[in-house]
């Protein structure tokens, strides 16, 4: 992990409220694994105040603009407007100075390879499944459950199906897709594959319900988790989350930072987790 | 190690010396912002730093507060960690071994739910060789005597102090709250109480309600202030303290850039730690040395000491 001075490459509105922003970054894709993230400064002068934290979609190389230099390296992000940061970033343009810290964090655990694989992915939750898919698809058979509110939340399907993914779409109003729960389709694809590992991100309502599910099946289940971050590196002890057996006399309070964001779904205490009313970038 | 620039011209001083420990300069990271070293080696090299001050430790490991614990406000942010940390002796076990390995001093915060608990955190202090001195958090309540914060009533105060420094041969810096309505009244009472040098300021306690969902927005309903909102009543209340006390301060509170440093360093703060900036930008301790440097050569200062306190 590193800070990068660096600027940005492009970007772009890609639905609406929805951004897809490349940042310069040589050597980050090296070091990055799907399901970490990075801490973004939106800009040099304050405020706002702290870093906002992002999934990495995915990392990549420009063609060089003449053959003698090298390819330019990349780190891509996707995001949703939501606030003071996020506006900031929507108004930002090719050469604006950013910085982004990173690659942070524990992601995604790929050790059980082989066999069936649900991804599960909740508007903008979509985000860190991308990078995990194009890790999974060589040796497993790659499934994503894209749920949205509406059309406009249901991002990059075609990237997945590009990867080789089978991609399948709800939509709370069926404007696009299935109309209905993306915890359904979930439910029909458990039926069918009883050996799946599911991997999920997405708002903490969706999560819970996926849980349920993975649960009722006896299904392998990790979740990517958001919390209010300050460092992003394990030294505020700010964005915590409860472990399995937390109790007032044995606290075991876990860094999303750090331990996370992607955790195991059983290392994980269930009751304490999405009381905060944290505007979840998805379709919560 | 920062670059030698000693082909320029010649290189300022930046050295200082508190409470009988030197610092190669005088900027160090403030309690809870900087965890306990490691997590910030990969940004920068802790052998730059004057010091390293570790998050608060306590007798026992210490679980927090519920979450949300951070809010971001204009200029600043809210925490209500509630103290979380390892405990001393996991502390000694963990972290030590590690922070052993660096050449710049160590500075441990430490604090207690009762008077009886900072006595022995103080106690295990005394034992371990590494940390050069203590930095006593007296911003806490006592949870024996009706929740009483020791840092806001001068006796409480004065007593937690006097019981630390019969269990304490290391410098006592003792960091006081903001939180008071005049805070010369702590700072000679901490003096007199046997501290060898005063840190200030910790947090002002604040709160943040979200308007849609009518609630805090922190768990724990209220929080502490810090960044850079804070820093024109940080700069205040060093100035007070360096006026009322003959100890040797260490200013904290809002310090982004070397100019804020610099202010407070002018108002008469030996030392600066830097806290929430760390956040913002893991090197910003580095960025702030090297402007302290530059400041000094334009001013044609060669000796930092002559800057501190040199307020007109
Ligand atoms: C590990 C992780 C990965 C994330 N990945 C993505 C992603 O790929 N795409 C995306 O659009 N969003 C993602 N988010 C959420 C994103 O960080 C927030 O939407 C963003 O911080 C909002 O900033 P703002 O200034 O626009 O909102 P404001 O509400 O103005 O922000 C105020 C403060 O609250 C924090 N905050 C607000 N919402 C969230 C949230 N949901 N999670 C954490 N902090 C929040 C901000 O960081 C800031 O400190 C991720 C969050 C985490 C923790
Ligand atoms: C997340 C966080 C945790 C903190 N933890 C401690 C602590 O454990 N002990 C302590 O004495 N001060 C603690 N502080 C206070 C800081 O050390 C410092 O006094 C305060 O933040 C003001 O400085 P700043 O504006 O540069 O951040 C904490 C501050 C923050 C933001
Ligand atoms: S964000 Fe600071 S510890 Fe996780």
């Amino acid at each position: 992990m590193k800070n990068y001075r660096t600027k940005i490459i492009s970007n772009q509105e890609i639905s609406p409220g929805y951004y897809r922003m490349r940042i310069l970054a040589p050597g980050f894709g090296k070091k990055a694994r799907s399901g970490q993230f990075v801490m973004f400064r939106v800009q040099r002068s304050l405020p706002p105040l702290l870093r906002r934290p992002f999934g990495i979609f995915r990392t990549g190389f420009l063609p060089p603009d003449c053959d003698d230099m090298p390819p330019t390296e990349y780190v891509e992000i996707l995001y949703k407007r939501v606030g003071r940061g996020t506006t900031i970033m929507a108004e930002l343009h090719e050469g604006d100075r950013v910085e982004l810290l990173g690659p942070l964090g524990n992601g995604f655990d790929l050790t059980s390879s082989g066999g069936e694989k649900i991804l599960v992915g909740g508007g903008i939750g979509l985000v860190p499944l991308y990078m995990l898919a194009s890790e999974l698809v060589d040796n497993n058979s790659v499934r994503l459950l894209m749920g949205g509110r509406t059309r406009d939340d249901i991002l990059a399907v075609t990237e997945f199906e590009r990867l080789g993914v089978e991609t399948y779409v709800s939509t709370d109003d069926g404007s696009l897709g299935e109309e209905g729960l993306v915890t359904q389709v979930l439910e029909r694809k458990l039926q069918k594959y009883p050996d799946a590992e599911v991997f999920a991100c997405g708002p903490m309502p969706m999560l819970k319900a996926v849980r349920e599910k993975c649960l009722e099946y006896q299904a392998p289940l990790q979740v990517s988790l958001e919390e209010f971050m300050a460092c992003g590196v394990g030294a505020c002890l700010g964005c915590v989350v409860k472990g399995v057996g937390h109790t007032d006399e044995t606290p075991s309070y876990l860094c999303t930072c750090t331990a996370g964001p992607v955790f195991k779904a059983e290392h994980l205490d269930w009751t304490g987790l999405g009381n905060n009313d944290s505007e979840c970038g998805g379709c919560s | 190690m920062r670059p030698d620039q000693t082909t320029q011209s010649k290189r300022p001083s930046l050295a200082v010396e508190i409470a009988g420990i030197r610092l190669r300069n005088p900027v160090m990271p403030a309690s809870g912002t900087f965890g306990y070293g490691e997590e910030y080696a990969p940004f920068l090299d802790l052998e730059d730093i004057g010091a390293i001050v570790t998050k608060g430790l306590s007798l026992k490991p210490k679980a927090g507060n519920p979450t949300p614990r951070i809010a971001e406000t204009i200029s600043g942010m809210l925490n209500a960690i509630g103290l979380q940390n390892v405990g001393i002796d996991a502390f000694k076990k963990h972290k030590i071994p590690f922070l052993r390995t660096l050449n710049t001093p160590v500075i441990a915060n430490f604090f207690g739910n009762t008077l009886e608990e900072y006595g022995e955190v103080a106690e295990r202090l005394e034992d371990i060789p590494e940390i050069v001195a203590a930095e006593l958090n007296i911003s806490c309540p006592n949870v024996k005597q009706g929740g009483i914060v020791f840092g806001t009533d001068p006796k409480a105060a004065s007593e937690v102090v006097r019981l630390v420094r019969s269990k304490l041969s290391k410098p006592l810096i003792v960091k006081l709250t903001p939180n008071v309505t005049d805070i010369t009244v702590v700072a000679r009472a901490v003096e007199e109480a046997g501290a060898d040098a005063i840190c200030c300021i910790n947090t002002l306690t604040g709160m943040s309600i979200d308007i849609r969902t009518r609630k805090p927005r922190l768990a724990n309903r209220t929080g502490g202030l810090s960044g850079p909102a804070i820093r024109p009543i940080a700069v205040r209340m060093v100035h007070q303290v360096v006026q009322a006390v003959s100890l040797p301060v260490i200013g904290v509170g809002g310090i982004v850039r070397a100019m804020d440093a610099l202010e407070f360093l002018i108002a008469g703060a030996t030392a600066v730690q830097v806290g929430t900036a760390n956040f913002v930008d893991p090197s910003a301790m580095i960025t702030i040395i090297n402007g302290i440097e530059e400041f000094c050569i334009e001013e044609g200062i060669d000796d930092i000491n002559q800057l501190i306190g040199s307020l007109r």
